[in-house]
C-alpha cells in the first residue's frame, strides 16, 4: 500500500469501516452503523440504502426501532431494535414486596395486566405451597378471558389502523372499552389493575357482574360479526395480508416463538390445553390453528380467538362457585377492614402486612400462563425473605419479535407494516 | 415441603447420563446441573430426546445469597444461568441451571442449538455481564451501547434521588 492511500485521519477510517462493511454485505453489522456513516460511503453501482423506521412511527406500536436496509421498495435485511421503554421492572421488582409485585409487574404488558399478574402470584404461592380458594381460581379465569377479548379487540383495532382500514379502530376500540368498563367496576382501574395479587384476587366480584358480562356476551357476537363482514371477506383484506410474513413451525419452534404466531402455522399448542393451569382443563374449548402461517392467519386467529374466550366465560358464568375469594391465611392475608377499628392486633397485623410483607420460603420456581401473545413466564428465586431475590418474567413479544428479520426478508416496506402488526409486540414487556 | 431439593427421588431423565449432571427436583420442577463444559453436550442431547424449544434463558447474581440448595457435588459460585427447555411431544419442562464463577463470567452460546436464544443471550450481557462465546452479536440490547456497568447484579446500586428537607418553621 503507498504512502497516499494510507488512512490518516479519523474521518477517513469511519468511512473506510463503513465500507468494509458495506462490502461484506452478508451479516447484520451494516444495521449497526449510524444512517450518515452509512451515507457517507456510497458505491455508484449500489442501490442499497439503510433507513430507520421507528422509534416514532405510528405503525410501530409504541417505541420500536427497526433498521432496514433497503433496496428500492424491497427489505433485504433489518434488525429490531428495542430498549427505549427499559425502565429496569426487574430490579425494581428486587425492591418490593411479594404484595407489592404485581403492582410492578402488571406495568409489563399493558395491553393484557392481569396475565402477568397472574404469572407472578403463582409463582409466588408456588413457593409458599398455597392451596387458594376454589372461587378465586374461577375469578382469575374469568378475568383473563375478559382480558384476552380486550386485548384481542386492541389487535383488530391497531392492526386494521396499521393496514389502512382506519374504521376498524373505531370499532376495536369501542368494543375494548366494553369490557374495560367491566375491568373498572371489578378492579377499580382500566388498565393496571394489580387484582390478581398472592393469595387469590383483590376484591370479591362486585353486585352485578354477572349482568355486566351477560350484557358483553350478548353484544359481542353481533359485533364480531362486523368485523367479519369488513374484514375476513374483503379482497383488498386479502391482498394485504395473504401470503405475507410468512413463517413455518420448524422457524417457530428453533426461535421459540408462541402464541397466535406458532398457532397460524397449524402447530396446535396452547398451555391451556397441553400443561393446564387454574381449571382449563374443566372447560371447553378449541385451540384455533392457521394453515399456512402469513398475516391472514395471525389476524383470523385473533379474531376467533376471542369467540373460544366467549364461549369460555359462558362455562365460567356457569360454574363459578361460591366461597372465598382470598386465602384465609393470616400469614398472606391482610384482616378485614372492620376488624381493624374493633381489634389492636388486628391494627399491628395489617401494619406488619403492609410495611414488612410476608417471609417466602427459599427456593426457585418457574411458572408459565398462556397470555394472548404467547407463553408468558415467571422465573423467580425467593432467599426466604419477604422481596424476592430474582424475579424475572419472560414475555412472549421479547421472543416473538425474533421473528421479525425472518418475516421482512425480501418483503415490501408496506408490508412490512402489516407483519409488524400482526406480530403485535407490546413495548411495555419487550423491553420491561 | 415440595421445595427441599432432593437428590434421591429424582426421575430419570432421558439422554442425560446422571452420573456426569447432577439433578434435583424443585417444588415438582425437573432441574439438572450441568456444568459449564459439558452444557453443550447435555442440551445436545436434550434437544434429540425432544427438548426442541428453548423457551426462557436467565440469569441471577447470588452475591448475597451465596448459601442456596444445591446438589453437594455442585460447588456454587457466584453468577448462575438459568435455562428452560420445553418438550411439546412429552408436555415436560426441563431446567438446567449452571454455574459461572465470577472471575471468568463466559459460557458457550446456545445459538447453535436454539437460534432462538439470541436475544435472550444479549439480555444476560446486556444485564449481568455474562459473555456468550460465540454468538453472533453480543453487544447490549435493552440499555444504551455506552452504558457503564451491569444494572441487574447485585452490586450495582438502585438510582435514588437526594430529598432535601427544610426545616420545620419556627424551629
Amino acid at each position: 500500500m503507498s504512502q497516499e492511500t494510507e488512512i490518516s485521519t479519523p474521518q477517513d477510517v469511519e468511512i473506510e469501516t463503513a465500507e468494509r462493511v458495506y462490502r461484506r454485505g452478508e451479516d447484520s453489522a451494516i444495521l449497526r452503523l449510524s444512517e450518515s456513516q452509512v451515507q457517507s460511503y456510497r458505491p455508484e453501482d449500489d442501490r442499497r440504502m439503510v433507513i430507520n423506521m421507528g422509534p416514532q412511527h405510528p405503525s410501530t406500536h409504541g417505541v420500536l426501532r427497526l433498521s432496514l436496509e433497503m433496496e428500492g421498495e424491497t427489505v433485504l435485511r433489518s434488525k429490531p431494535i428495542i430498549g427505549y421503554l427499559h425502565t429496569g421492572m426487574e430490579k425494581t421488582g428486587e425492591q418490593l414486596s411479594f404484595l407489592q409485585g404485581p403492582t410492578n409487574v402488571t406495568r409489563m404488558d399493558y395491553s393484557s395486566p392481569l396475565f402477568s399478574e397472574l404469572a407472578f402470584s403463582l409463582a409466588t404461592e408456588k413457593l409458599l405451597d398455597l392451596e387458594i380458594p376454589e372461587r378465586a381460581t374461577w375469578i382469575r379465569m374469568l378475568m383473563c378471558e375478559l382480558n384476552r377479548m380486550s386485548s384481542h379487540l386492541l389487535f383488530q383495532a391497531t392492526n386494521g389502523m396499521d393496514i389502512g382500514a382506519v374504521g376498524a379502530m373505531i370499532y376495536g376500540w369501542r368494543e375494548r372499552e366494553e369490557v374495560l368498563r367491566l375491568f373498572e367496576k371489578i378492579t377499580g382501574l382500566r388498565m393496571n389493575h394489580n387484582y390478581i395479587r398472592p393469595g387469590g384476587v383483590a376484591a370479591d366480584l362486585p353486585d352485578g357482574w354477572r349482568d355486566d358480562t351477560l350484557q358483553i356476551l350478548e353484544n359481542l357476537p353481533d359485533r364480531l360479526d362486523d368485523f367479519d363482514s369488513l374484514f375476513t371477506g374483503q379482497p383488498i383484506w386479502h391482498e394485504r395480508l395473504q401470503g405475507v410474513g410468512v413463517i413455518n413451525a420448524t422457524e417457530c419452534l428453533a426461535l421459540g416463538i408462541t402464541g397466535p404466531l406458532l398457532r397460524s402455522t397449524g402447530y396446535a399448542w396452547d398451555l391451556r390445553k397441553d400443561i393446564p393451569y387454574l381449571r382449563y382443563e374443566e372447560v371447553d374449548f378449541d385451540v384455533l390453528v392457521g394453515s399456512y402461517g402469513d398475516c391472514f392467519d395471525r389476524f383470523a386467529i385473533r379474531l376467533n380467538e376471542i369467540r373460544e374466550s366467549m364461549r369460555i366465560v359462558r362455562q365460567i358464568l356457569e360454574k363459578m362457585p361460591e366461597g372465598d375469594y382470598r386465602i384465609q391465611d393470616k400469614k398472606v392475608t391482610p384482616p378485614p377492614r372492620v376488624r381493624i377499628d374493633e381489634s389492636m392486633e388486628a391494627l399491628i397485623h395489617h401494619f406488619k402486612i403492609f410495611t414488612e410483607g410476608f417471609k417466602v420460603p427459599a427456593g426457585e420456581i418457574y411458572v408459565a400462563v398462556e397470555s394472548p401473545r404467547g407463553e408468558l413466564g415467571c422465573y423467580m428465586v425467593s432467599d426466604g425473605g419477604p422481596k424476592p431475590y430474582r424475579m424475572h418474567i419472560r414475555g412472549p413479544s421479547f421472543t416473538n419479535l425474533q421473528v421479525l428479520p425472518h418475516m421482512l426478508q425480501d418483503c415490501l416496506v408496506a408490508d412490512a407494516v402489516a407483519v409488524i402488526s400482526t406480530v403485535d409486540p407490546i413495548m411495555g414487556e419487550v423491553d420491561r | 415441603m415440595s421445595g427441599e431439593e432432593t437428590t434421591e427421588d429424582v426421575e430419570e431423565i432421558d439422554g442425560v447420563d446422571d452420573a456426569e449432571t447432577p439433578s434435583s427436583v424443585s417444588h415438582g420442577q425437573n432441574v439438572l446441573h450441568p456444568t459449564r463444559e459439558n452444557l453443550l453436550e447435555v442440551i445436545g442431547n436434550l434437544r434429540t430426546e425432544g427438548f426442541a424449544v428453548c423457551i426462557d434463558l436467565t440469569a441471577v447474581d447470588y452475591l448475597e445469597n451465596p448459601k442456596r440448595d444445591l446438589p453437594t457435588t455442585v460447588k456454587p459460585e457466584r453468577f448462575e444461568v438459568v435455562i428452560n427447555l420445553l418438550s411439546h411431544t412429552k408436555r415436560e419442562r426441563i431446567r438446567l441451571r449452571v454455574q459461572i464463577p465470577e472471575d471468568e463470567p463466559t459460557l458457550p452460546t446456545l445459538f447453535d442449538i436454539y437460534p432462538g436464544s439470541e436475544a435472550l443471550e444479549r439480555e444476560v450481557y446486556d444485564l449481568f455481564g455474562i459473555h456468550f462465546e460465540g454468538h453472533p452479536d453480543m453487544t447490549r440490547i435493552l440499555m444504551p451501547e455506552d452504558w457503564e456497568g451491569y444494572p441487574l447484579r447485585k452490586d450495582y446500586a438502585v438510582g435514588e434521588i437526594p430529598v432535601q428537607f427544610k426545616e420545620a418553621p419556627g424551629s
